[in-house]
């Protein structure tokens, strides 16, 4: 391989790439070569960097320095300054939210120093698409240390030395997964990635496909070679084309390297993979409902037992991992369980990804080991709330999760303490959320959702939580009754019990988990009509309040319809006969003149 | 209003195909419903049968399939697709207000497509590009960061 003296890796996550990292790629490229730099300065493109929130993002090795929010037109002078006369250019690093300095390496930044990557080992630091840079990486190192010289049964019981837990939702160990999927002896057998992350807020898996897809593949060869299963499918949500593109390369170049296929290193283990990609259905994340879409049936959930790991695609034995529990297999065999399980909690080892994003400063993808804290992720790490408003609750695991507080920001985030909360890990989206967040209209929202994507199989899940939905509206109509907060904690506690599967037997937990946390909210609106974030538009006065108007004209500006008028010197007036209750001027205004 | 729901012939022979390539492979219902949607930009009633007979599938499976899954459509779609995210961080960061703006801009509903057929509007869950928030989609293009003016502008700017 040629030497190069710099590389630039340039970030191309979907985030910079609709910021058009793509186009600056091609700049930095013409750039370098009219200053006859191509031979020493190699530029890279890599999966998602994890610092959404500053694309497009470029990381210049072997120095780390991290540039931000590059564009094409920045480029002849960056490669002027940097990498001709080896400055680099100020105007382009980071600054923190909080101080002012200027910080130059990657490794500095606040956002990236409280986080420990191992599933994301190869995080902006290889090009996707080609195998090589896996490979130099240790990529198939794990591979083939393990066909040649471990028995199955030494695969599975260093998996579950290392404690590694599911990453799809539910945490179930899977090594005890594995173990079982063993145990039936029958052919075929199968082994499925996870792939559809259909939780709202959440872009882990797409991450880990889009920038090291071989992670996965080896990953699964190694479940394969444990289980003795020879073929493996990854099912991708169709909205995710880039990581379906990315896998079918990833899987060509493995192959023609017979790292894939019939043979693998020689060891006359057969494994291949196909991909299939989803229709859009949430439910068809559940696994039972997975396998039937693979099938091509509709995605219904069914009752279990059997379960999967005796009766599953097609009526056999399958195991069904998620994404990143895949992504982590390599490394615990290459480091051994031991070395895995040193970090994280008594029952949650390792570490997890999550997509921070919502009202915070640093939205990006971030993995931390087990057991932060809440407000070391939102703060240290998200660099906390921006526009100085203030912090109001994190949403943790999408619509089977729920919402937790200001007092529980200290809890140290792993699968057991989540689900003393009353929430869950789900997959990993942290949605945070300001004192802007109606908690009733996120309820509704989550509400919403479950119904919209329940399969209607059974009818706790499809009557009940319509029954929810109904109960939500008419409070946030300003029609509820006090008696609807007791209804809605019975029913939800009902569909809990006595659903099918694991979408209605954790749908209601937004609906509980806001009850339980923000009562007062919920009071708010059925006693004194009253939504206190300004959200219900039902609820909202759309008034002017003298006292608090500052004059400045910026809600006259923001109002489609003209409904507003207002004079220098004079407060705003809103006409209501033109007013369409679009909250613009809510958004606009700078001092909560608006009620 | 009514649309032609005419498939032309071309059509027809491309969709026989589809099925053609796929027929003896198992379960193989979802990608041929996604090849054919690909070419006829939406699966009206008789593609459904056509497919079912190539498959030696009852109709009602075939239809069961395709109304269970969001990204299959039986009415046609616009010439560019608007889809705007409707998943949490998208929803926290006011993309609702996004939507409503664009009907009204556009004259038209969720899911409907506007009279010259030159859009459809979608409210979809969570594109998986979270960091972006509120994010909109029109076709292939992605766009992130946007404010329900910009939606507008954006829009208009299509030819
Ligand atoms: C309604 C519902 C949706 C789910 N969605 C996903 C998903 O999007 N991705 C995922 O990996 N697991 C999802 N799961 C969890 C899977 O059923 C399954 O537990 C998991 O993929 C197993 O892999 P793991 O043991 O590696 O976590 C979902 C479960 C339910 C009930
Ligand atoms: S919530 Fe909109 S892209 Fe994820």
């Amino acid at each position: 391989m040629k030497t190069y003296r710099t590389h630039l890796m340039v970030c191309a996550g979907t985030g910079c790439v609709s910021c058009g990292s793509l186009n600056l790629k091609d700049h930095l490229e013409s750039e370098l070569k009219n200053r006859g730099l191509s031979d020493e300065v190699k530029v890279v493109i890599t999966g998602c960097n994890g610092f959404c929130a500053e694309g497009p993002i470029m990381v210049v090795y072997p120095e780390g320095i991290f540039y931000k929010k590059l564009t094409p037109e920045d480029v002849p002078f960056l490669v002027e300054e940097h990498f001709l006369k080896g400055r680099p250019v100020e105007k382009f690093l980071y600054t923190g939210p909080a101080v002012k300095e200027k910080v130059p390496l990657l490794k500095d930044i606040p956002f990236f120093q409280h986080q420990v990557l191992r599933a994301l080992r190869n995080r902006g630091l290889i090009d996707a698409e080609n195998i090589d840079e896996y490979i130099a990486r240790d990529g198939y190192a794990a591979l083939s240390k393990v066909l040649s010289s471990m028995t199955p049964e030494e695969v599975i019981h260093e998996v579950k030395i290392s404690g590694l837990r599911g990453r799809g939702g539910a945490g179930f160990p899977t090594g005890l997964k594995w173990e079982e999927g063993r145990r039936y002896d029958a052919f075929p057998k199968y082994i499925i990635c996870n792939g559809d992350e259909g939780d709202p807020g959440a872009f882990m898996d797409r991450s880990v496909l889009e920038a090291d897809p071989h992670s996965v593949l080896e990953g699964m060869t190694i479940g394969g070679y444990a289980l003795d299963a020879h073929q493996g499918h990854i099912y991708v949500r169709a909205e995710y084309p880039l990581a379906i593109h990315r896998l079918n390369i990833a899987i060509e170049q493995a192959k023609n390297y017979g790292l894939l296929g019939k043979d693998i290193f020689g060891s006359g283990f057969d494994f291949d993979i196909s991909i299939y990609p989803g229709a859009g259905a949430f439910v068809c994340g559940e696994s039972t409902a997975l396998m039937y879409s693979l099938e091509g049936k509709r995605g219904m959930p069914r009752i279990k037992p059997p379960r999967s790991t005796e009766a599953g695609l097609w009526g056999q034995p399958t195991v069904l991992n998620n994404v990143e529990t895949f992504a982590n297999v390599p490394a615990i065999l290459l480091n051994g369980g031991e070395w895995f399980a040193s970090l994280g909690t008594g029952g949650s080892k390792g570490t997890k990804v999550f997509a921070l994003t919502g009202t915070v400063s640093n939205v990006g993808l971030i993995e931390v080991p087990m057991g932060t804290t809440l407000r070391t992720i939102v703060y240290d790490i998200g660099g906390g709330i921006p526009e100085k408003r203030e912090f109001k609750a994190v949403q943790i695991g999408g619509p089977s999760g729920a919402c937790l507080p200001t007092s529980l920001l200290d809890i140290e985030v792993d699968f057991d303490s989540l689900d003393e909360a009353g929430a869950m890990m789900g997959s990993g989206g942290l949605v945070v959320m300001n004192d802007s967040t109606c908690m009733v209209d996120t309820a509704r929202f989550f509400t919403d959702f479950s119904v919209d994507e329940s399969c209607g199989k059974c009818v706790p899940c499809r009557v009940g939580m319509k029954v929810m939905l109904n109960i939500l509206n008419r409070i946030v109509e300003g029609k509820g009754e006090m008696e609807d907060i007791e209804r809605l904690k019975r029913l939800g506690q009902h569909i809990k019990e006595t659903s099918h599967c694991g979408l209605g037997k954790t749908a209601p937990n937004p609906v509980l988990s806001t009850i339980r946390y923000f009562r007062n909210e919920y009071e708010a609106h059925i006693q004194d009509k009253q939504c206190p974030a300004l959200v219900c538009v039902d609820l909202i006065q759309f008034r002017v309040n003298p006292e608090k108007c500052k004059m400045c004209g910026l809600c006259k500006k923001a109002c489609p319809m003209e409904a507003i008028t207002w004079e220098k010197k004079t407060p705003a007036d809103i006409n209501i006969e033109k007013c369409i209750r679009c909250r613009s001027c809510i958004q606009a205004c700078k001092f909560g003149a608006i009620e | 209003m009514k649309w032609a729901e005419e498939i032309p012939r071309e059509e027809w022979v491309r969709i026989d195909q589809v099925i053609h390539k796929y027929r003896e492979r198992h379960g193989s219902l979802i990608p041929v419903l996604k090849e054919v949607q690909d070419i006829c930009g939406y699966l009206p009633k008789k593609v459904q049968h056509r497919i079912a007979q190539g498959l030696h599938l009852p109709s009602s499976q075939v239809y069961g399939v395709v109304s269970f899954y969001t990204f299959f459509t039986t009415t046609p779609r616009g010439k560019y697709i608007i889809r705007v995210c409707l998943g949490t961080a998208c929803y926290v960061k006011g993309s609702k207000q996004i939507l409503d703006n664009l009907q009204r801009e556009l004259k038209v509903g969720v899911g409907g497509i506007t009279s010259d057929r030159k859009f459809s509007l979608e409210g979809v869950r969570c594109l998986g590009a979270c960091g972006l928030a509120p994010v909109l989609v029109i076709g292939q293009e992605t766009y992130g960061m946007v404010t329900p003016g910009k939606a507008i502008e954006i829009v208009r700017s299509y030819p």
